[in-house]
């Protein structure tokens, strides 16, 4: 009775159907967050093993889906940015784009390339050079933020305001939703250094771990570069 | 709970742990799963007490305010939707056997587990804070769908409340959302057709989530701006409100707030039914010795179910001043959910068909479940019609039919799923005589309380009001309305047997362990 709950639960044939090479990568890449290699680790039978061990897959994984949900909070906004651009209505005034922008539009894409700088040189083992590059691009993120404040002061040197009209709202609103998202990612970065001067030399394990971290950071940043940059066009060049 | 050693995800013991590590900050997913269902359980026991008042109100119809009303009204919505039948199936019991039935050894995300609980905690906290207002309004008073230009310009803090504390609860399910289908996406070796049909409507519902919270969450914040911030997403200019013109806000549109807000309202509906369709379908095969009937067709219908709940929202709106070509295309894709949803009560049936049936508690709900799916999904057809439904919208005849169809049947999914994975969950079972009363006051119940409903609805009585004294057309359903009282009052008394079996039951098994 214990546990007919359940009955079809664990595909029993997954250990058939593995295999042993696969099996002994997963085993040591699961070194990643300190589980694997915990003796006091309960023998499942293996199939719990396999199943649960892809650690740096895990992060990727994960952000991934985190990602596609930060992309529908956007969507929603747009979407109800277009409907209110294209409504009959005439309180719609287009505010004249701050210029500011433009540099604060390049910063966010020179940080993506110092980003993927800052990765091969992780990949490459040599990891005063990561952090440095780590480092150059959380300043660029920051640089990048207060750029967008800067424009905020322009625009409200001239008056504008959230409230002034639907476009100025929108502009507000997304620029702020979007430097939020990117403070995360400033802070992602900030734990990612810590890591990185904590320990100079990396074994193999938390190597391996750490790339898989560093992959996942890689994938949110350049999401935000491609969002800001469809944020713009839709702010300012559409319509 | 079982006295045996407990491993988190991270391999480590807990049971030489301190209380507060062990059962509060914990990352061990099946622990994390208890406190969603309490949590769960604290939410329903004030919805239940809410509901009852409402009830007796519309019986001694001078006992409170209007607006006391209406935010009893709201916060029994939002604590029943958000609180008990999003949390409850999905993460409580899909946090306990998601994982165990995919054959991981935990969630993908232990810590991100426990936050999302956590962020969720505190939502509740901060929507239950509004209880202690001025004149007694306990809450927001704009219903569970908060629709403006009312919701916006409307005062007091309890609607700034509701915002705050959803959004918040928005980022707690997508936290949720994202652990469950990464959990999914990263385990190997799975057969994709030889999965429980739990797990299909778990990663399905999570998969909806994902998709539709975030759309709520950009509406709370548009709205939030416009009620704190005068900017006008959703408020048109120069409108007549309470004998004066508002000229606060630019020309936003009211519309687009019910856009938004339906993309994910409906959506959550099938974020509801799901689990409770997942869990229905395994144990209702279980206690008929036979796998479930066409098991390919269920899951086709569980993934045709979420797409296709994903684009008739419109049907909400039919008397919002859509376009009526709009209206059309919303009504038929509405009708055309019916097929799978038939696919699936046909499997059902089917199931039961020549079964060995054993007629033990969970199964008992489970045929409850599909009984009161039925009969609330075929008034679901008549709504579905844009024709009819301009008729019906905003009758008692809508509250019966989502109250059958999500709510009650929800409900019975859970207490399906409780008394059929207690063993697993506590190691022993639930009283069976106890539960059988419990399951037969509360099916005659529900159906007494709701049948009539669909006649009032009929008639004409609105939903939403606090007291209909005033309408000569009602007053010969006076009875009617007495007797729905009665059989809520006897159907939510009914409920603590429930708790008793549950609390009696968990502690019958502890010490017998001890001994």
């Amino acid at each position: 009775m214990n546990n007919r709950g359940i009955i079809v639960a664990v595909n029993t044939k997954t250990s058939e159907r593995k295999s042993p090479e696969r099996n002994m990568s997963q085993q040591s890449t699961s070194g990643g967050k300190g589980g694997g290699n915990n003796p006091r680790q309960p023998n499942n039978g293996g199939n719990h093993q396999t199943a649960n061990t892809l650690s740096s897959e895990r992060y990727r994984i994960g952000m991934m889906v985190g990602i596609a949900a930060v992309l529908m909070m956007f969507v929603g906004l747009s979407s109800a940015y277009i409907v209110r651009a294209l409504s009959p209505r005439k309180d719609w005034v287009s505010i004249a784009m701050p210029s500011i922008l433009w540099g604060s539009s390049a910063l966010i894409f020179i940080s993506s390339i110092t980003f993927e700088t800052a990765r091969n040189y992780l990949l490459i083992k040599r990891l005063t050079e990561y952090s440095r590059w780590l480092l150059i691009t959380a300043w660029l993120g920051i640089a990048f933020i207060g750029m967008q404040l800067w424009a905020w002061r322009q625009l409200a040197g001239q008056g504008i305001y959230l409230s002034s009209n639907p476009h100025s709202s929108f502009f507000y609103l997304l620029t702020a939703l979007h430097a939020l998202h990117l403070l995360g990612g400033i802070i992602g970065l900030g734990y990612l250094l810590i890591n990185a001067l904590k320990e100079k030399t990396l074994n193999d394990e938390v190597y391996r771990g750490r790339v898989g971290v560093v992959d996942a950071a890689r994938l949110y940043w350049h999401f935000l570069t491609i969002l800001w940059v469809a944020l713009f066009v839709l702010l300012f060049f559409w319509k | 709970m079982p006295e045996k050693e407990r491993t988190t995800d991270n391999g480590q013991r807990t049971t030489d742990d301190s209380f507060v590590r062990r059962y509060i900050f914990t990352t061990d997913h099946k622990i994390i799963a208890f406190q969603y269902l309490c949590l769960s359980l604290f939410a329903v026991v004030i919805a239940i007490v809410l509901s009852v008042l409402m009830r007796l109100q519309l019986v001694w119809s001078d006992s409170v305010q209007p607006d006391v009303y209406l935010s009893a009204m709201t916060m029994h919505g939002t604590l029943m939707i958000f609180f008990v039948l999003t949390i409850a199936p999905q993460s409580g019991f899909g946090n306990y056997f998601f994982p165990l039935q995919i054959g991981a050894e935990g969630m993908a995300h232990p810590r991100l587990n426990a936050l999302s609980f956590w962020i969720i905690f505190l939502s509740l906290l901060i929507l239950l804070s509004s209880f202690s207002n001025e004149n007694n309004v306990i809450g927001s008073i704009s219903g569970w769908t908060a629709y403006p230009p009312l919701s916006v310009l409307g005062d007091g803090k309890g609607l700034d409340n509701w915002l705050i504390s959803l959004s918040i609860f928005c980022v707690g399910a997508l936290l949720n959302a994202v652990n469950f289908i990464s959990t999914f996406l990263r385990s190997r070796n799975i057969e994709l057709m030889e999965l429980p049909l739990t797990v299909w409507s778990w990663f399905t519902a999570s998969v909806l989530s994902l998709v539709v919270f975030p759309v709520l969450l950009s509406a709370l914040v548009l709205l939030f701006l416009d009620r704190n911030a005068q900017t006008s997403f959703f408020i048109p200019s120069n409108i007549y409100i309470g004998g004066q013109i508002i000229e606060s806000h630019k020309d936003g549109s009211p519309l687009l707030w019910q856009h938004l807000f339906w993309f994910f309202g409906h959506p959550e509906v099938y974020i509801v039914i799901l689990p409770g369709m997942g869990i229905t379908s395994h144990i209702l095969s279980v206690f008929t010795g036979k796998p479930i009937f066409n098991y390919k067709s269920m899951v086709l219908a569980t993934v045709a179910i979420a797409f296709l709940g994903l684009v008739l929202w419109g049907h909400h709106m039919f008397t919002s001043g859509l376009n009526p070509n709009l209206s059309i295309a919303f009504s038929v894709l509405t009708l055309t959910i019916a097929v799978p949803s038939a696919v699936k009560t046909f499997n059902w049936l089917a199931t039961l068909w020549r079964g060995k049936i054993e007629l033990k508690t969970p199964m008992l709900y489970s045929i409850g479940f599909v009984s009161l799916f039925v009969t609330g999904g075929l008034t679901g057809l008549v709504l579905g019609q844009s024709g009819l439904d301009s008729a019906m919208h905003d009758t008692y005849f809508v509250v019966a039919h989502f109250h059958l169809v999500m709510g009650a049947s929800a409900v019975f999914a859970l207490f399906a799923a409780m008394s059929f994975w207690f063993p697993d969950m506590f190691g022993g079972e639930m009283n069976e005589r106890l539960g059988k009363i419990h399951f037969f006051i509360t099916f005659a119940g529900v159906y007494a309380m709701f049948v009539p409903m669909h006649a009032m609805g009929m008639v004409g009585m609105p939903r939403r009001y606090s007291s209909f004294e005033e309408f000569e057309y009602l007053k010969d359903l006076q009875t009617l309305v007495k007797f729905v009282t009665i059989a809520a009052v006897v159907t939510a008394t009914a409920q603590s047997l429930f708790f008793i079996n549950l609390i009696w039951s968990v502690y019958r098994i502890k010490r017998k362990n001890k001994k």
